[in-house]
């Protein structure tokens, strides 16, 4: 017999999310993974049901979720922009390139644009050490990061 | 005939413009009707000429770089397909000096092969360990790994046949093979390197260590920083699973081994082995007390080896030639080879894997031929944000594990990220107690607290106030924090605060003085 899941579509979605997932060993962090893939941010109406599927308390879960950085509490910009801000980056002037990226777009770390263009975050280490400073613009990969970059990559998140 | 070019697809070589560079040449090929496939295949690791292309010509490979995309149209003109003469040629690849020189034993095959084909594999001296390991006593195979004198590859250096051997001789219905990919460590990106441009080995290496152990299921955790990696190596497991290498039956074998590959979630402290061992189960990645060590009680409380992507990805080529061969490499008791990865402010950065020896100054000055920026070497940090920072003074001190514990440093994961004399050494230790203070996992108090005091000390020291009796108080804080934290995170950043002060005072000196001086 087909059970129709009852609640709201974040609930249903979610749901379906962890039925897909359940059989794995430790599934909670490819759950919260797969959220964030579908909902752009792991959104706390999700939170119970996981707790109820995985006979976890919402204490835990919320615990797991909060631990992480990768995890998002609400949506991100349309583009998310990640600077390399670890000691490689740095020997090569990332934070100069930090302060101008932020002059640029009007933002800081952590922080999204107005009008939703973009979320900006540090990030330590994209493994791209000897070809810094690095960057990560939705998951592309950057190196040498200079004043040209930045202007290209403000260019396109302003589209 | 078809004639093979290669363009990397290697995270850093993407990063400097691979992709376009492949879709340029694509789009020549099809313009031109010429006969002739792209290989996406691993970065051999030179950075300053990526885009590395290659092309296998009758003479043997042929490389251009740095390649740009506009650069094809003329290269496909000199005759690229054939090796022709061009302003970007660099000739044979293996000839070039920063190659030519290295010991490549865990990256035979990266920058070689197409990563993702079982076949180039094979025909480049893969599954050779895998197959020889299946007819061997899993007691035999734990101790050629011992005798090749192999140590951990992600920092401790722990040997890993001892840690097998724990585990093997564990009782338990389950047992587990963890490979820690989370290489988070500024500095460094052998792991990544291997994942991509080589995922088989890792994949061979953990079989191995399953059948040596009796671990069936295995699980390699990459941080979610390396997307490129997590995707190569799914699509190779998924590879090798059709082609029997895991499964039922690993290569037609009684043995069953299986691994899925998961993915981190931004945490620097789940590099650290027994956070990792939470982050898997579902848990907040906090650090777990030893004992029990992971070998006894390790993921989901099941004897567990776990152990980092260069140390697994040795272990076939240890089974394959035998481990006098692997052990004739290296000194004192760092045997074999060891992937160093030279990076930060440096003219020439990348992997240059060597037998253990080297002293510091030949890396730097010598391999990485000193920094990009043309200005003087003030400090090295060796071992990434939790290693000491070495001044010129010290650059006669050899690669080995106890040569660097000797002058207080480390050698980790052996990632080297150069500074030229522009670099503000109270700046650098101020970031080494902020980044433990943002990454602590939170469960011990010197570490969870200490940090957050060290950035504070080190702001009074940094504007003037009281500094000698500051300076007392941060060494008195990281004799704490060494001695008093749960795992490295916390243990280790004394390392780059106390070397920092010790090797470059003049920058500890107050505001007031320092500004007078200049």
């Amino acid at each position: 017999m087909a059970m129709q899941p009852a609640g709201t579509d974040i609930e249903r979605r979610t749901a379906s999310v962890i039925a897909d997932m359940k059989g794995l060993e430790g599934p909670l962090l490819p759950i919260l993974h797969q959220l964030q893939d579908e909902f752009g941010y792991v959104p706390a109406q999700s939170l119970p049901v996981i707790a109820e599927a995985l006979r976890m308390s919402r204490a835990e879960v919320h615990g797991v979720v909060t631990f992480y950085h990768d995890y998002r509490r609400q949506p991100a910009g349309r583009h998310v922009l990640k600077l390399c801000q670890a000691e490689a980056c740095q020997s090569m002037g990332s934070d100069r390139i930090a302060e101008k990226v932020k002059q640029a777009l009007g933002i800081g770390f952590h922080e999204t644009a107005r009008d939703g263009s973009v979320t900006l975050e540090p990030v330590y280490c994209l493994g791209l050490c000897a070809c810094s400073p690095s960057a990560m613009l939705d998951g592309e990969v950057i190196g040498r990061v200079d004043d040209e970059t930045i202007e290209e990559i403000v260019e396109a998140v302003r589209t | 005939m078809t004639v093979t070019i290669y363009v990397p697809g290697d995270s850093g070589a993407l990063a400097l413009g691979a992709e376009k560079v492949a879709k340029a040449i694509e789009a020549e090929i099809s313009a031109r009707g010429l006969d002739a496939r792209i290989v996406r295949n691993g970065s051999r690791g030179m950075f300053w000429l990526e885009p590395m292309v290659e092309v296998s010509t009758a003479e043997g490979r042929v490389a251009y770089g740095p390649v740009k995309a506009r650069d094809v149209p003329g290269l496909l003109d000199a005759g690229l397909l054939s090796g022709g003469a061009h302003r970007l040629a660099l000739g044979d690849p293996e000839k070039i000096p920063f190659l030519a020189r290295q010991t490549r034993l865990t990256f035979a095959r990266v920058g070689i092969t197409d990563p993702l084909s079982l076949e180039d594999y094979r025909a480049h001296d893969g599954l050779r360990g895998l197959e020889k390991a299946v007819a061997m006593a899993p007691a035999d195979i734990v101790r050629q790994v011992t005798d090749s004198g192999l140590r951990g590859r992600g920092g401790a250096g722990f040997p890993t046949g001892i840690k097998w051997n724990t585990v093997l001789n564990a009782v338990s219905d389950r047992k587990y093979i963890v490979c820690n990919a989370d290489e988070g460590d500024s500095a460094t990106f052998a792991d990544r390197m291997i994942m991509e441009g080589d995922p088989f080995v890792l994949i061979e290496g953990m079989a191995i260590a399953g059948i040596a152990t009796g671990a069936t299921k295995g699980f390699i955790y990459i941080r979610s920083e390396y997307p490129h990696a997590v995707a190569s190596m799914r699509r190779a497991v998924e590879i090798a699973r059709r082609a029997g290498i895991l499964g039922v039956s690993v290569l037609g074998s009684a043995y069953a081994f299986d691994m899925e590959v998961r993915v981190g979630a931004g945490a620097y402290v789940c590099g650290e082995e027994t956070s990792l061992l939470n982050s898997l189960e579902g848990k907040r990645g906090v650090v777990r007390a030893k004992p029990p060590l992971p070998a006894i009680q390790g993921l989901f409380g099941k004897p567990t080896v776990i152990n980092n992507v260069i140390s697994l990805a040795s272990v076939p080529i240890i089974m394959d030639r035998g481990s006098d061969f692997y052990k004739d490499f290296g000194m004192g008791r760092s045997r074999g080879t060891i992937p160093i990865q030279i990076a930060g402010n440096v003219k020439h950065g990348g992997l240059y894997e060597t037998a253990f020896g080297l002293t510091l100054g030949e890396i730097v000055d010598g391999i990485g031929g000193g920094t990009a920026s043309g200005r003087p070497v003030k400090a090295v940090q060796v071992g990434g944000p939790l290693g000491a920072y070495f001044p010129r003074s010290l650059f006669d001190t050899p690669f080995d594990y106890e040569e660097f514990a000797k002058r207080d440093g480390l050698i980790g994961h052996a990632g080297l990220t150069v500074f030229d004399d522009t670099a503000d050494m109270l700046k650098m230790a101020r970031f080494a107690m902020e980044f433990c203070a943002i990454e602590s996992c939170g469960k011990c108090t010197p570490c969870r607290i200490g940090s957050t005091r060290g950035v504070e000390v080190i702001d009074r020291i940094a504007s003037g106030m009281e500094p000698e009796k500051n300076r007392a108080l941060v060494t008195d804080l990281c004799n704490t924090m060494k001695f008093g934290s749960l795992c490295a995170l916390g243990g280790f950043t004394p390392y780059p605060v106390m070397s920092a002060l010790t090797h470059f005072p003049e920058d500890f000196k107050p505001a007031p003085v320092r500004e007078a001086a200049e």
